[in-house]
Order: structure tokens, then sequence, then C-alpha cells
């Protein structure tokens, strides 16, 4: 068998050569050199990087501007997923019923899966902004909601987070429509079936049976939309600047590492340091999500 | 066409020996089968011959070459696999026609070579479908035609038939026999199926647990097997074995297929009926010793002298008719 | 008695299936809604763009035109294509590559490059772009095409991808195949790539969705026009033309033309290709 293996060798080197180059030199390598770089301090005018010392990491965790940062990012997610999620299962458990015209609706649903966050930010911008959007055009409204005039949703450091989680919200439904609605329909008939027959009404076939079935869906669901919500950055680019200040209730910790106008300004250093926590955290999160969703999860028969 | 030498092949995967110094000559032109249940090393045999796994040790002449180091495609072996191994995407006459292309031949002696593959084994209605539109004896087929249009010096096949229900089996044995006959090649043959083995090999190679249990025709193994795994496995019934001192004084075990016990008055061994079988064509009298052997004797389906369930009867057999194994081997004691 | 029954229950699932659609619709509404607001006003002419923001007047192409040429969404959309065409292909051909290396090959140290493979999954990208933008800088790539393209010439993704399909060839084929004296490129070539080319195909969806909305990165490395791309060229329009939301609203329209049409094209392969992980777990 040596010989074989041996004769594999080559054959393999060769094959994972391309893919192993490019990774290398652009994920696991930047990696290490971040790890690095984030206990530097890096001028923003001439690039170059002075060592500061380890404990630029745990400066960085206790500044001030990480953890406002922090608290945005954490409210960002627990607006976006949470509401995504439930939204995504009412659709999709709406939209599963075989009547006629129902592929039209799903098709509406599914629609956001394509717009970019440049896009679906952009259209949102549109509908919020105080001088040119289109809900200030609508009187009643702006009667109910003065705020939608003036300062505008995102302009107002109560509402810009959550007018910003709104439109993510809105982007992702058709990822989640479409990945619940293929849940759905690998659940077996016969489940229901049986559910109906011991005499379990619709509420009750629906925990019992439906939520349970649809736990693998949902746990990669959550899985990609934390992520995403984690590290979100162009809903706030275009949307809000990470503003408004001086609250900076829109700079997740992602934004400031990379957005402009935030107090890290153009230092690589400090940059890396936020990068290398945030993944770090993310890490922690995925992990977790895993371990405490994941028990409840069931693989199918 | 080639001879097949196997010199003390031994074969382990870690620590579990699947082949057990094994040696094994096949003559060229031969239908060799290697005959065993499953487990009993056949099948790593057959891969090792057609270059798909390396032996641990020992080695493999075919013809007067050692072919130990040398590739699949050098040796000049075609394999047919027991889930016929057709590539699903490519039509009939293309998987006939690939390994000619593999090694260069134009596309024009290409195709004739496939049609007259095809033709010879009825398939050329079908060249231009793929395999998923064929059935399972189509498919076998092709498996078929596409070992032998390389014309290779040994085809090794791997329980060609497993997969057919039992009619086509039968039909199908039939048409393997003549295709040997026809291409006077050597053919090596695994198959877990006695009556495979007993219809169509020249020679009988039986195996279990990685041991060499006997070589010999079809006729030798079943009249005289060379151990009792042997005994017992082939024929149906099985042969029977007496425990030592039952049938005849004497510490060895006695062997006696169900045809040759008679049903006597007195004499021989005591044993109660314990159930008689109707089979249409004969009829099975199941028994049981004192020490609760099971043994089965067989009658014409004409036979009027039945004994009924409960009834204590003797059983005897001619002196010729028994085969004699140690106790503890279980290897055949000739007791002449 | 029995047709009364059947009576009762027609106008019960009549009612019920009245509210299903009624919810429906709502929600349909609800998500059209800034679609259409963009339509809309990306049909506008300039003069009237801020009237009515509900409703269509006067439609127009021109708007639209002049987003393309003056906003600069021809060049954007031009540049996008050329970047996603060319890291796709390469995808696609390393991921087939370290795919096959792994499913069919046997080799000492095979596990531990499968985990290397596997680590840099859990990298996000923002982790690393700092340190990539300087070894762009440093290379000088800044402001062109391999910036934008060989960073992301192989993923991870796509070999676990490919490498379950691979696995599900069975066995015995490829010894078939070794029997009739193919050896592993060929077979590559002649079996195993044509039998997962509906994986192939949903790979490149995924590899085209994902480069062509990239934000970020293109944001940071790309400096003019010449070579921005759609996504990037969005932020300059939205930032330099805020007096005409109109052109920025055609500009939007137009970025999402492309991943329209290719996602009602090819809905199926999405479809497949999205939930086969996700379903199975």
């Amino acid at each position: 068998m040596s010989s074989r293996k041996r004769r594999d060798l080559g054959t393999a080197a060769m094959m994972l050569l391309p893919s192993l180059a490019i990774l290398s030199a652009f994920v696991l390598y930047p990696l290490g050199r971040a790890v690095w770089m984030g206990q530097q301090r890096c001028s923003a005018v001439t690039k170059v990087c002075r060592s500061s010392g380890w404990g630029q990491y745990l400066d960085v965790l206790q500044s001030s501007q990480f953890q406002n940062a922090l608290v945005v990012t954490v409210k960002f997610v627990l607006l976006t997923v949470p509401v995504g999620l439930f939204l995504g299962v009412v659709l999709a458990v709406l939209a599963d019923k075989a009547i006629r015209g129902i592929g039209f609706f799903r098709t509406v649903f599914t629609s956001t899966i394509a717009t970019s966050v440049a896009v679906a930010s952009l259209m949102w911008l549109f509908l919020l902004q105080p001088s040119i959007g289109v809900l200030t055009n609508v009187p009643f409204l702006v009667k109910l909601f003065p705020v939608i005039k003036n300062p505008g949703l995102l302009q107002d450091s109560g509402t810009a987070l959550s007018a910003a989680a709104a439109s993510s919200v809105w982007a992702n439904l058709g990822f989640t429509f479409v990945l619940v609605t293929a849940g759905l329909q690998s659940i077996p008939r016969d489940l229901y079936e049986s559910a109906f027959v011991d005499g379990a009404g619709g509420f009750r076939r629906f925990t019992n049976v439906t939520l349970p079935m649809l736990s693998p869906v949902l746990l990669f669901s959550s899985v990609v939309l934390t992520s995403r919500a984690f590290q979100a950055y162009g809903e706030f680019d275009l949307l809000t600047g990470g503003g408004p200040k001086p609250q900076f209730s829109t700079t997740t910790v992602t934004y400031l590492a990379y957005g402009t106008g935030t107090s890290i300004g153009g230092d690589d250093g400090l940059k890396s340091t936020i990068a290398i926590l945030l993944f770090v955290i993310l890490l922690i999160l995925s992990a977790a999500q895993f371990r405490g969703f994941g028990k409840r999860v069931e693989y199918g028969n | 066409m080639a001879s097949v030498t196997l010199a003390s092949i031994t074969k382990k995967f870690g620590d579990t020996i699947a082949v057990d110094n094994v040696s094994i000559d096949v003559a060229d032109g031969e239908f060799m089968v290697l005959l065993g249940p499953s487990g009993c090393g056949k099948s790593t045999l057959l891969r090792m011959i057609a270059g798909l796994e390396d032996p641990t040790s020992g080695d493999v002449f075919i013809g007067t070459h050692r072919v130990n180091d040398l590739l699949p495609k050098e040796r000049d072996v075609a394999m047919v696999f027991q889930s016929y191994a057709l590539y699903p995407h490519k039509t009939v006459q293309a998987n006939i026609e690939f390994p000619l292309k593999v090694r260069g031949v134009s596309a024009a002696d290409r195709a004739k070579q496939a049609k007259d593959a095809a033709e010879l084994l009825e398939l050329t209605d079908y060249l231009k479908r793929k395999p998923g539109q064929l059935s399972g004896g189509q498919r076998q087929r092709v498996a078929l035609a596409r070992a032998i249009v390389r014309q290779p010096a040994v085809f090794c096949m791997d329980e060609p038939l497993s997969n057919l229900d039992a009619k086509l089996r039968g039909e199908t044995r039939a048409e393997l026999v003549a295709l040997h006959q026809r291409l006077k090649t050597t053919f090596v043959y695994v198959t877990h199926d006695q009556v495979e083995a007993m219809t169509m090999g020249s020679r009988i190679a039986v195996m279990s647990k990685g041991v060499l249990q006997q070589i010999g025709t079809p006729q030798e193994v079943y009249a005289k097997p060379a151990t009792t795994f042997v005994a017992t496995f082939l024929g149906t019934p099985p042969m029977n074995i007496f425990p030592a001192g039952s049938l005849e004084p004497g510490t060895m075990l006695v062997g006696v297929r169900p045809e040759h016990l008679t049903i006597a008055a007195d004499g021989g061994v005591e044993a109660t009926v314990v159930l008689v079988e109707q089979l249409g064509h004969e009829i099975h009298v199941v028994c049981a010793l004192s020490n609760g052997t099971k043994v089965i004797v067989r009658r014409p389906a004409d036979d009027d002298n039945l004994p009924q369930d409960g009834n204590v009867v003797h059983l005897e057999a001619w002196a010729h008719r028994r085969h004699h194994f140690d106790p503890d081997t279980g290897i055949r004691v000739d007791t002449e | 008695m029995a047709t009364d029954v059947a009576a009762i229950d027609r106008v019960n699932g009549f009612w019920r299936r009245a509210g299903r659609y009624t919810i429906l619709a709502i929600i349909a509404v609800v998500i059209l809604f800034p679609i259409y607001t963009t339509l809309v006003a990306a049909f506008k002419p300039g003069s009237i763009a801020l009237r009515h923001p509900l409703l269509p007047e006067s439609p127009t192409f021109s708007v639209i035109k002049e987003a393309w040429t003056g906003g600069h969404l021809g060049k954007y959309m031009l540049n996008s294509a050329i970047v996603c065409l060319i890291v796709v292909v390469a995808q696609i051909i390393t991921s087939v590559l370290s795919a096959y290396a792994f499913a069919f090959l046997k080799f000492h140290g095979r596990m531990v490059v499968f985990s290397i493979f596997l680590a840099t999954l859990l990298v996000p990208a923002e982790a690393i772009y700092v340190t990539n933008f300087r070894t762009i800088q440093s290379l000088n790539w800044i402001d062109s095409f391999k910036s934008l393209t060989i960073p992301f010439l192989a993923t991870a993704f796509g070999t676990f991808l490919l490498r379950q399909v691979f696995l599900q060839i069975p066995k015995e084929l490829h010894e078939a195949a070794e029997m009739d004296g193919i050896g592993h490129w060929g077979f590559m070539k002649e079996v195993a790539v044509p039998l997962v080319r509906p994986s192939l195909g949903a790979l490149g969806l995924f590899c085209f969705l994902g480069t062509w909305n990239q934000y970020l990165w293109p944001v940071l490395v790309t400096k003019t026009n010449d070579y921005r791309t759609v996504q990037s060229g969005l932020k300059v329009l939205a930032s330099s033309r805020l007096d005409s939301p109109n052109l920025v609203m055609a500009g939007t329209v137009i970025a999402a033309v492309p991943i329209f049409v290719v996602l009602i094209v090819f809905q199926r392969q999405l479809i497949r290709g999205l939930t086969a992980g996700a379903v199975k777990g």
C-alpha cells in the first residue's frame, strides 16, 4: 500500500498546490500577521508600525469605544436575527400550501435574496431619508411619527439602529425563506398524519412536529444570520456612516475598524486588534450556538 | 491468454489477516472459481490478481511475469465488477470503447471493435443508450463487453451474477460458460454460490477465513472434500457430520451426504424424526441425534415408506459413502 | 345531510383561503414596497423626481441611461463582470483539483492539510482585510483587477462542497477506470468532473453571487472608476449625487438587474445548493 501512497503523494501535491498557495497567502498568513499587528501601533501616514505590547488587546477590549461598539453590535444582532428567523418561518409556513398562485407569492418572498447589501441599503435610504425619502412624503405617517421628518429615522440616535436593522431583516428575508421552505418540504407527511391521528391540533402539530424537524435548518440559518449581522458593514456605511454622532449609535465593531470618521483613524495596528477581537468573539459565539442549539437539533430518522 | 500463479500470498489489513498464505496455479485458458462465504478472502485475492490491492507478502505471476509492482493497466487483466461499474454519463458504446480510447486506438477501430463485442453479447440495439436506461442483465453484458474488447490475457470476475434475479442468473450462467469456451481465455471467477461454482468452473478453489481449503474439479471437491468446511459448504442440503462415536465407533467425525443415508430397521445410529419436508421433487426427513445434532436424509418424492414425526429410526450408510475427518482440525482422514 | 356538511366545509374553506390570500397579499406588498418605490423613482425624469413617490409619472429611460454613462454604472458593471468571470472560473478549477485530491488520493498528512482547509473557513473576511490590504499595497496592486481577484482564486467552501459530491461516486467506478488503464488526471477529466456537473453549476452560482455582491473589499482597494465594481461604485454614486436621488435609484436598479436575471434563470440550482448543507445539517 505504501507504494500506492507514494505515487499519490506527487499527484496530490500538484492538485492541492493552487488552493493551498492562495489560502495560505491570503487567509492563513494574514491571520497570523493580524494577530501580531494587533499589538502594534501604526502611523496612519507612514504605515510604519511599532510594537506596543500584548496588553493592547486588553486595552482595546476595555476601551469605551470598543465596548460601545460591541453593545451596538449585540443590539443589532438581537434586532435582526430572532426577527429574521421568526419572519422566515412565518412566511414559509404561510406559503407552504399548494393553493393557486402560491408560486407567485413564493417568488415575491424569495426576491430579496437578489439584493446585495449596497442595493438593499440604498433602497432603504431612499425610503428613510428625511429630505428626499418616500416616507417623509406620506403626510399621515409623518404626523403619527414626527421623527420620520425631524431629524429622520436614520439621523435620530434612538431609531437609527432599528432602521438599519429593518433594512437588514428585509434583505435577508429571501434567504431565510428559501431555507425554511426547503426544510418544511423535507418533513415527511406521515409525521403530521400520525400527530393528527393522535389528536394534535394545528398549533400542537407545529410545535411538536414542524419546529423540531426544522431545527437543523434553523440552526444553520441562525449561525449564518448571526455571523452576517456581526460582520455587517455596508448597511452602516451607506445608511448612517456610523452615526449619528456623538453617540455613534450605529458604529458596530466592524465599522469601528474600517469605517471612516471613527476614532481609530488610520491606525492599522488598532484595526487589527479590533478585527482579531471580533474574530474571537465570533468563534465563541458560533461554538456556543452549536452546543446550545445543537443539542436540541434532530437530524431526522 | 496466460496462466495465473499466486505464490504464498498473504494479505493483512492492519492486524486482520484477510488472506493467509494462499498458493493457487490457474492454468492457461482455465475457468477457475474462487468459492467461499463472504469475508473468506476470495475477492481480496481476485483484486490482487487485478492489481487493485498489493499483497503483504507473496508473489503474483501472470504468465511468467511477476506483476506485483505493475499497475492494473500494465497487467493485461480485465475486471467485471459486482455492480458493473459502468460510467453512467457515457453511452453503452462509449463505455465499451473507453479502454480502447485510453490506449489511443483510433476512433474508427474503436467503433468496430466495440461493435464486435456488442454483437457477441447481443447489445447492438442498445449502443446509443445510457446505463440508466438498461436492465440489470443488459448492464452486466455491457460490463462484459467492456472487458472483452480489451482482449486481455485474464478475465477477473467479482460475483457478476449476484445482482441478477434467479431466472436471469440461470440463463446468464450458461452464457458465461459459452463465452469462456468461445474466447478460450483464462477466467478467474469469484462467487459465494456453490451452484455457480459447480456448473461453471473447470476447477474450484474453496476458501474460508482467508485459508485455502481445497482446489479441485467440481467432482473432486464434491466427492472427496478435504475438510469439514468444504464438505458442508458444497451440496444442498449440506453433508451431515456425525459426532465421533455415533455412526460408528472411533474418534473420527463421520460425514455422509443426505442422499447416501438410508433409514434402516436397526444398526447404525439412532435418531428421532423431527420433521418430514415435502419439497415437491423430493422429500427431506429431518432427524435429531440423541445429542441434538441435526441430520437430513433425502428420499425420492414417491417414497411410500416414510417415517412420521416423533418416530425413532436407524440411520445407516455404506462404508464407501462415509467421509472421515479429524475432530480437531476438520481435515479429511483417508482410511484406506 | 352529507351535502350540507360538504357545503359548510366549502364555505369554511373559502373563508380560510380568502384569509390566507389576504395575509399573503399584505406581506407581499410590504416586501415589494422598497423595490416598487425604487423602480418608480428610477423611471421618473429628473425634474419631477420627488413628487408623489408612490406613483409613476412620465416614465422614461433617460435617468437610467444617465446613470449608466454619467453615473459610470456601465463601467462598474463591466468591471464586476470581468472580476466575477475570473474568480468564478478560478474557484471552480482550484476547488475541483483540491476536492479531487481529498476524495480520491491517499497520501500521508491528508488529514493535516484537510484541517488547514477547514481552519480557513472559520476566519471571517474582516479579520484579515487589514493585513491583506497592506500586502496588496506593498505589491502595488491597489486599484487593479489583481487586487480584486487574486486573493479569491481559491475557496475552502468550494473544496468541501465538491469533495462531498466526489465521495458519492462509487469506488468501483474508479477501480474500473483504473482497470481500463486511466490515471487520476484522466479519471478526473473523463468521469469525475462530468458526473458532478450540477454541483459545479451550483458552486459557480455561489461564487458569482458572492463576488458580485462584495462590498467592503472593493471599497478598500479601488480608488478610480477604472476599477470600481458595481457595489463600491454605488457608494460613490450615492455620496456624490445626493442631489439626484432618482439617479441613485436608477443606478441601484441597474446594479440589481443582473442578479435578478441570474436568479430567475438558475433558481433551481440556487435552491438546491443552498439547502444541501442546511437541511441535512
